[in-house]
């Protein structure tokens, strides 16, 4: 596999970002890095710098120090455009996705295609509609029709929309932010199977999640963010469960924890 | 993998036909013209309502209602309000008589300055709104006061009056003034008249010659901005852009979408609108006048929420607009036809306006599926 295969570049590598919003510090030197086909799960307790870390990633935050590698090169993201273009795409936690649009006009925001010359140059509606229908019966969503409000469809149904749209137009690496938090057991297994089938095209995922089993059902990689610092990283069969449960409570206090809830969480 | 079925909680729900009417924004402005249309015809249609010139009577107030509605609807769909619209259009007229009468600048110069003018202002809007990120309630409600009192003090400190006439005969001939206060098909309709087809003066200097003598400026004007905004709205790229930038600016921006240019160009855009009714006024009265376009903003937005936009934003049609503006001139000048007192299309309004904006709020809720 790639990712064990020293020789290998990653897609993207970030090395020993701190990120300071003003006195808080939400990030404390954290390395983690991408390659094809992997996914790496990035985990941690709520307000452990997950979400931060990959707005570092995504080029929304400039880090207060560190590197950020894109193919081996040391890089510099102007912004979260410029990390669009270099095929780092987000799909965020509140998902970029407008309920009362249609599916097809969610998933081509911003980047709509064109039919015809200036000034008769126009929304290429049908083509557009098209697309979306393929691609989201690729994904193993068969919408009603394209002009469908994204608002009809369940959370699990909007998360694999922006999936395929981030796949479609060409991501390299995809960064999925708590995609399955909210999601049922069905609609969390749909979108970990997308997840799946999303790496086995030779795309990097990062995946962020607090939900260890979640992690261990589809990750090659896993990285554990406490409080803005990071223990290293392990690969799939190093860590089990109930290792990672414990790095993400801080080391200790799960283990007493699981005792006294009897082995439940 | 395409043939993956679809598990059991995530199938594909079937929508009824009438459902899939339902979610359609121009539906309730659909019913409303209907029902208007048939109430007026019923109570009204021996009182001149629909004869060649009552036709044009409400059909031209309806277009000056559409004109505006059309800006305040792209802009609302952009997920913003422009309380400015009213005094805009007194400012705009002013400036258009100023300019032409009082410092005897040719029309044309007079005309393309207040749309250049306007057009700062409507980015001066956008600019505040976006820049502080205030409610643009707030902002707008400010060139509300700001331009209405800058209008008045225009008018009064250059030529010591609130009505500055003079206009018709500066526009005479005038290539500009004519795009906004000529007719069209003047020919068509004297040989429409002439064949008896539509009706004549019977008396008078004007004997033989035809009641309509063409159609207005500002029905063209109307009727292109309509299409201009439908087509935009629906079949361009911009289109989804002002869609996306009321439905939810953020995730607009985080798929790259320039939220902050198209909220810019809409508020310009409305600018642009009121300064269109601006001038075909002007060159109808022949004359500019500080309290013009009281309450217009108003209007423009109960006729944009009577053609199912909702006030929050990122849903709403162009041609339901256009309705909301039919509904609005046929009442008004139907009251006046049925000679029913004319306060009461006050109340006609405040009704119309609360029950569209409930069937809004429950067609969104069938849309978005929340409860
Ligand atoms: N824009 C910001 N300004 C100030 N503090 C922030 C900002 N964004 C995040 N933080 C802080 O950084 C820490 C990490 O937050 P976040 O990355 O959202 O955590 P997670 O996604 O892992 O739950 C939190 O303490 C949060 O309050
Ligand atoms: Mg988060």
């Amino acid at each position: 596999m790639d990712s064990t295969d020293p020789n290998a570049t990653p897609i993207v590598e970030l090395r020993n970002i701190e990120k300071h919003f003003g006195s808080v510090i939400a990030l404390a030197g954290v390395t983690v890095s991408v390659y094809p086909g992997e996914c790496h799960c990035l985990l941690g307790d709520n307000g452990a710098g997950k979400s931060t870390f990959i707005k570092t990633m995504s080029g929304v935050h400039a880090p207060t120090s560190g590197e950020i590698l894109v193919d081996g090169k040391p890089t510099r993201f102007a912004n979260a455009r410029s990390a669009i273009e270099t095929g780092i795409a987000t799909v965020y936690q509140d998902l970029a996705m407008i309920p009362l649009m249609s599916v097809t006009r969610n998933f081509w925001m911003g980047r709509e295609p064109l039919r015809g010359t200036w000034p008769f140059r126009f929304f290429d509606v049908e083509k557009a509609g098209e697309i979306t229908m393929q691609e989201m019966a690729r994904m193993g969503i068969n919408l009603r029709e394209p002009s469908q409000a994204v608002g009809t469809l369940s959370g699990g149904e909007r998360q694999t929309v922006a999936i395929a749209r981030a796949v479609y137009f060409g991501a390299r690496v995809l960064i999925l932010d708590e995609p399955t938090s909210a999601l049922g057991v069905r609609q969390t297994s749909n979108v970990l199977a997308t997840i799946d089938r999303v790496r086995k095209s030779g795309i990097g995922v990062v995946f962020i999640t607090h939900n260890v089993r979640h992690a261990m059902a589809v990750g090659d990689r896993f990285t554990v963010l406490n409080r803005g610092k990071t223990l290293g990283t392990a690969s799939r069969g190093e860590v089990d469960v109930n290792e990672l449960q414990d790095m993400m409570a801080g080391g200790q206090d799960m283990a007493d924890l699981e005792g006294s809830l009897g082995g439940t969480v | 993998m395409s043939e993956t079925a679809t598990p059991d909680d995530e199938r594909v729900r079937e929508m009824s036909t009438f459902r899939r009417w339902l979610i359609r924004p121009e539906l309730g402005s659909i019913c409303g013209t209907i029902l208007v249309f048939m109430f007026f015809i019923s109570v009204a249609s021996d009182s001149g309502m629909f004869s060649g010139r009552g036709v044009m009577n409400w059909t031209v107030v309806s277009a000056q209602f559409a004109i505006i509605a059309v800006g305040a609807c792209l802009l609302m769909i952009a997920g913003e309000f422009d309380l400015s619209v009213g005094s805009m259009i007194g400012f705009s007229g002013v400036i258009i008589a100023l300019m032409s009468v009082t410092w005897g600048y040719p029309m044309w110069i007079a005309i393309i300055t207040a749309f250049v003018v306007a057009l700062a202002i409507g980015w001066l809007n956008g600019y505040l709104v976006i820049k502080t990120g205030l409610p643009s309630f707030i902002v707008t409600l400010a060139f509300l006061y700001i331009l209405r009192g800058l209008t008045i003090f225009l008018s009064i400190s250059t030529t010591n009056k609130t009505i500055i006439g003079g206009v018709r005969e500066k526009a005479e001939g005038d290539w500009l003034g004519n795009l906004f206060g000529g007719k069209i098909f003047k020919g068509l309709f004297t040989w429409m008249g002439e064949n008896g087809w539509i009706e004549t003066f019977e008396r008078g200097n004007r004997a033989g010659q035809p009641v309509i003598e063409g159609i207005p400026m500002l029905i063209v004007w109307a009727i292109v901005l309509i299409v201009f905004a439908h087509v935009l709205l629906t079949r361009t790229r911009f289109g989804n852009w002002i869609y996306a930038a009321g439905g939810d600016a953020q995730a607009a921006r985080y798929s790259g979408v320039p939220v902050n240019r198209v909220k810019i160009l809409m508020f310009m855009f409305t600018a642009f609108c009121a300064t269109v009714f601006a001038t075909c006024q002007v060159m109808e009265f022949g004359s500019a006048a500080a309290d013009r376009g009281l309450l217009k903003e108003f209007e423009a937005i109960i006729s944009v929420v009577i053609g199912g936009a909702l006030l929050t934003g990122g849903y709403g049609s162009v041609v339901g607009a256009a309705l909301g503006a039919l509904i609005f001139g046929v009442v008004q000048q139907g009251l006046f036809f049925a000679n029913v007192e004319s306060s009461l299309f006050r109340v006609f309004l405040g009704g119309i306006l609360l029950l569209a904006v409930i069937l809004n709020t429950y067609i969104r809720r069938l849309i978005t599926g929340e409860r």
